[in-house]
């Protein structure tokens, strides 16, 4: 027996008696760690002076050229999830979770190096594409393990594991500034030192996870369970991962996700600015930190909320709720902004973000809904492209767009309207593929033998 | 008998000791940003 059949699948089969709610926080270990990400602009400004210490200095990188480790990542999220989405499924969450943790933790070490040697080019392989895959492959190890164990509320299962991932921010940048402070000296900056530890911290925080996870047996159910009668959106069958991809649904889904998060990331990048900007006198910097901050707070707590809502109004709905409720709320905005209407702005965009962070967390159960359970973790990771994407269009169209008007006189705090209007009419498009959605086609169902064949737990 | 098949309950301690694990950091996570956001809104 090798070292490595410890991460088995057949090893990780849970015993009788084993309880389901450990296997949320085993999934949070590993979401909380590869939700640093949204935290690592508290880099940007100490990478600028790694050599001038007090300021930039000529030789020192550039913030354009750090905003590259970000999207670089992003990127590579999306990438290794469709890639390895497949593998992660056949193998298990275990395996995958530990493969995330190398991944993670590595490229933290070796940004570490690329920092300490001042190579930019390391930096880039280290977190963006090595740390990258690491934020793809965690992302969808334990996704189906919890549909699997929780088919009464699968979308509050799944609701909690991507929380932590909007979570993990909060701890990741305090733990960060904290460790910069200890690490620095007056004429050091303690990044690298501050990479190591938190590549190391990552990685064992993240093996705790693939220690306690476990996958529920062939049969399993819980206690009581009485699996509900067949829904015209509500498949008990199974469609293949490659099959999924000729359906239209698949990229009816597709559609769905990304307009909904370009409408949201676009925001969520310039939303303090556009605070400002809107409310000239008004809104100052550090009220505008503080409306980030609440902003991340409903960013992750609606991937709880409106996962757990979508439980008992449905997938479909949960997302016309997104769609109708958005169009009205980016339509306010304009209006909030005219009026000087502080409060106003502020709830329009805490329920905008929320609706954001609910659309990723609704969309494994939407698509166990639609494809059933057997691949969903690698339909999943094909699903994340559409984060990719949206993440070019979103903060695209917004500065874009605002630089257009500024450029044609608009005045500053009217800049944003034009946006607003655009984001509204992405999210009509959106309704509309939305509506679209049927059932699948029995045609692209697996046959009983194949499902068999491919181990159908 | 596989040694998966022999029944045994998860215990109340390690229910809490998983879940105070990721609850704990999150939870000072969270409110840090919590009391940072009201704060700057005074």
């Amino acid at each position: 027996m090798s070292l490595f059949s410890v991460l088995d699948r057949e090893r990780t089969v849970a015993r009788p008696g084993f309880s389901r709610w450990m296997v949320p926080p085993a999934a949070l270990c590993v979401h909380l760690c590869i939700g640093e990400a949204y935290a690592f602009s508290v880099f940007n400004l100490p990478m600028t002076k790694l050599l001038g210490i007090t300021k930039s200095t000529p030789d020192d990188w550039k913030l354009t050229q750090l905003g590259w480790i970000f999207s670089l990542a992003i990127v590579f999220l999306g990438v290794s999830s469709a890639v390895f989405g497949r593998w992660v499924e056949e193998n298990g969450p275990r395996r995958s979770m530990v493969a995330a943790a190398f991944c993670w933790g590595g490229g933290f070490l070796i940004g570490a190096l690329g920092v300490s040697i001042h190579n930019l080019w390391l930096v880039y392989l280290g977190y963006g594409v090595l740390g990258g895959c690491g934020l793809g492959i965690g992302y969808i190890s334990p996704v189906s393990t919890l549909i699997k164990w929780f088919p009464d509320r699968p979308g509050m299962a799944t609701g909690m594991a991507i929380m932590g991932f909007g979570g993990g921010a909060f701890i990741a940048a305090p733990l960060s500034v904290w460790l910069m402070h200890r690490f620095s000296t007056p004429t050091h900056i303690g990044v690298a030192e501050t990479f190591v530890a938190l590549g190391i911290i990552y990685f064992c925080f993240m093996l705790v996870g693939a220690t306690i996870v476990r996958v529920p047996a062939p049969g399993w159910h819980p206690e009581g369970y009485i699996a509900p009668p067949p829904r015209k959106l509500v498949t008990d069958q199974n469609v293949h991962v490659y099959q999924a991809l000729k359906t239209p649904q698949f990229w009816l889904i597709w559609w769905v996700l990304c307009l909904n998060v370009t409408a949201g990331i676009g925001v969520l990048g310039q939303a303090s600015a556009m605070s400002q900007e809107m409310f000239p006198g008004r809104v100052g910097p550090i009220a505008a930190a503080g409306f980030v901050g609440l902003m991340s707070l409903f960013n992750m707590g609606g991937r709880f909320t409106w996962a757990t809502i979508s439980d008992y109004l449905g997938r479909k709905n949960t997302y016309m709720v997104f769609f109708l409720l958005g169009i009205v709320l980016y339509c306010t905005v304009p209006h909030a902004g005219r009026g000087g209407n502080v409060p106003l702005f502020v709830v329009c965009f805490l329920i905008i973000i929320s609706m954001y962070g609910g659309s990723f967390s609704t969309l494994p159960a939407y698509l166990k809904d639609m494809f059933g359970t057997r691949y969903v973790g690698a339909i999943h990771g094909m699903m994340l492209t559409a984060w990719s994407a949206a993440g070019i269009f979103g903060p695209t169209l917004v500065n874009y767009i605002r630089q257009y008007q500024i450029n044609h006189a608009v005045p500053k705090a009217d800049a944003y309207n034009a946006t607003m209007y655009l984001m509204a009419g992405l999210l009509v498009i959106g309704f509309f593929c939305n509506l679209a959605i049927k059932q699948v086609d029995k045609r692209h169902h697996m046959v009983e033998n194949e499902a068999d064949a491919v181990g159908v737990a | 008998m596989a040694p998966n098949s022999e029944f045994r309950h998860t215990t109340p301690l390690e229910l809490a000791l998983a879940w105070g694990f990721v609850g704990i950091p999150l939870t000072w996570g969270v409110i840090e940003t919590l009391l940072n956001a009201l704060k700057l809104f005074k």
